[in-house]
């Protein structure tokens, strides 16, 4: 029977930056968890929940002997660092964003 | 016995007593001081034009604050302080040393300023343009440059080595390739060497810090957060972990999140010294705050070596004030707007104005997130080459004291000259990298 729960529930994640690319990663606490959220949690779901923030394109790379996934969102912080006017210019909080959304999990 | 690195920063304001714990009894072969970010290069280059100093304004107290344990306890030190002036950095070390009655043989690492090699039709990766489309000339250019030249800093038995733009895991990397005797084509055992640096690299962020989310993950000790280490063995496998003494946690969660931190394509992450492969990387407790970590793969160095170039980036504003209590949400939305009708219609500012309501929705607005609250804070926030208009919207934020909505209170505002970084790559046959030695 599946569920939906709030990612957060399940997992953890860092978000990184570098110049206008933000990169958030994706880490299940039980490996069970890890077909059901890497099935549910694809690159186009991501970037369909926030599509102001990341207009650019959004590459999912998986780490399945690890049972992570990385999120890389091309022109995803507004400008960087260097142009941003957010408060968070790096995009620090925005694993957050992504621990916010649904998956269903088996 | 493994070889044992510790590191002492991860940043440029970075606490300098974890740094002291480690080098008095971590029983370090070698200390490591990462202090670069991606501004706070140009940064350096802009003060070493107006007169201060270049590079890092804490050399001084961390070096003052390890350098009688690490001559005491046999340890080496690394660090890329030197900034936008590695070679200040090396005469201010001299001093030091000196006022401490220590004897030490310094090495500095000169050649990843190549500012000399931007020309106006240098192309630029972000904006697909050229230096010469900028519009500003360029106030400096680095090279993030690779582990070879402190490894020969080190084959000379320097006992600090003083760097600029070395990149962060070179740092690391660099002693761990001279004490393993590993060969500039050796790829895994260079990828080994990377991932140790990589993890070590941010400091905190591998031992509890960036992590904490109370109910979900609980770090104790926060307060008193130790700096990492890493046991290295001589198949490249390494442990990290940390001072008992010290608070924080290093589990395989805090490591495999900053395994991947700044990082895109895992199996690509390049770096000067090697195309290294984490998606081969192994990750599994090893006792209390001990992680193991082993198998990174490599593939040969990128040809060509990635260089920041740093432009003027102008004044950024920023301008707050508060509103709490029933209506705050609509009496912060009023001031809001008077600042933008006044901003554009009035004052004629025809530039990006950001408005912020901090309470409700700031940090995630442009993501469309939206929250309740009474207390809200309105933050008005601009980016000018010309000073004037970072003035005039501190002065229009700050006279909703006054003219604005009822009970603003709690103004504050600030104007930061900012530096614009771009990217590009140069030839690695162009970089020359010299050792030079204080005498």
């Amino acid at each position: 029977m599946t569920r939906r729960v709030m990612l957060r529930e399940i997992a953890s994640a860092r978000a990184g930056d570098k110049g206008d690319i933000s990169n958030v990663s994706v880490w299940v606490y039980d490996p069970a968890h890890f077909d059901s959220v890497r099935r549910s949690l694809t690159a186009e779901r991501v970037k369909a929940a926030y599509p102001e923030l990341f207009g650019g394109a959004v590459t999912r790379y998986d780490l399945p002997d690890l049972h992570g996934l990385n999120f890389v969102m091309e022109r995803g912080l507004e400008g960087g660092v260097n142009a941003s006017l957010n408060v968070d210019a790096h995009g620090k909080s925005f694993s957050f964003l992504i621990l916010a959304l649904e998956v269903e999990i088996d | 016995m493994a070889l044992r690195i510790g590191c002492g920063s991860g940043g440029a304001p970075d606490r300098v007593a974890p740094a002291e714990d480690l080098a008095r009894d971590g029983a370090l072969d070698y200390l490591c001081f990462e202090s670069l970010a991606e501004r706070t290069l140009a940064q350096g280059h802009v003060a070493l034009r107006e007169g201060r100093a270049g590079y890092s304004s804490k050399l001084e107290a961390r070096l003052r604050a390890v350098l009688p344990h690490c001559v005491r306890n046999g340890t080496r030190v690394l660090t890329n302080m030197g900034g936008a002036d590695p070679m200040g950095a090396g005469k201010a070390t001299a001093w030091l040393a000196a006022e401490l009655g220590l004897s030490l043989k310094i090495a500095v690492i000169e050649g990843d300023d190549v500012l000399s090699l931007i020309a106006p039709d240098t192309p630029l990766i972000e904006t697909a343009g050229t230096v010469a489309d900028f519009g500003r000339p360029p106030v400096a250019a680095n090279a993030y440059i690779g582990h070879e030249a402190m490894v020969e800093a080190l084959a000379g038995g320097a006992d600090i080595v003083i760097a600029g733009r070395v990149s962060d895991s070179s740092l690391f990397l660099a002693p761990i390739a001279r004490e393993l005797k590993i060969a500039e084509d050796d790829w895994d055992m260079l990828a080994r060497g990377a991932l140790v640096g990589h993890l070590l690299e941010c400091s905190t962020q591998v031992t509890g810090g960036y992590f904490a989310d109370p109910g979900y993950k609980e770090v104790p000790g926060l307060d008193n957060l130790g700096y990492p280490l890493a046991e290295v063995a001589p198949d490249g496998s390494a442990v990290i972990t940390k001072l008992a003494s010290t608070g924080g946690c290093v589990t395989p969660m805090t490591v495999k999140e900053q395994l991947l931190y700044e990082v895109h394509d895992p199996a690509a992450y390049l770096t000067p010294d090697v195309s290294a492969d984490f998606s081969t990387v192994r990750i599994s407790a090893a006792g209390v705050d001990r992680v193991r970590v082993s198998d990174a793969t490599g593939r040969p160095r990128p040809a060509r070596l990635k260089t920041l170039v740093a432009f003027d980036g102008g004044f950024l504003a920023e301008g707050e004030i508060s509103y709490a209590g029933p209506g705050a949400l609509d009496r912060a939305r009023l001031a809001a707007e008077i600042v933008r009708r006044r901003m554009i219609e009035r004052n004629g500012y025809n530039g990006e104005l950001r408005l912020d309501l901090i309470g409700a929705a700031s940090l995630h607005a442009t993501a469309g997130l939206r929250s309740e609250s009474q207390d809200i804070r309105l933050r008005g926030a601009l980016r000018s080459t010309d000073r004037k208009w970072a003035d005039i919207l501190l002065e229009e934020i700050e006279s909703l004291w006054m003219g604005g909505p009822a009970g603003g209170g709690g103004f504050r505002g600030r104007i930061t000259p900012s530096v614009i970084t771009q990217s590009t790559f140069v030839n690695r046959a162009d970089v020359r990298c010299t050792v030079k030695w204080m005498s």
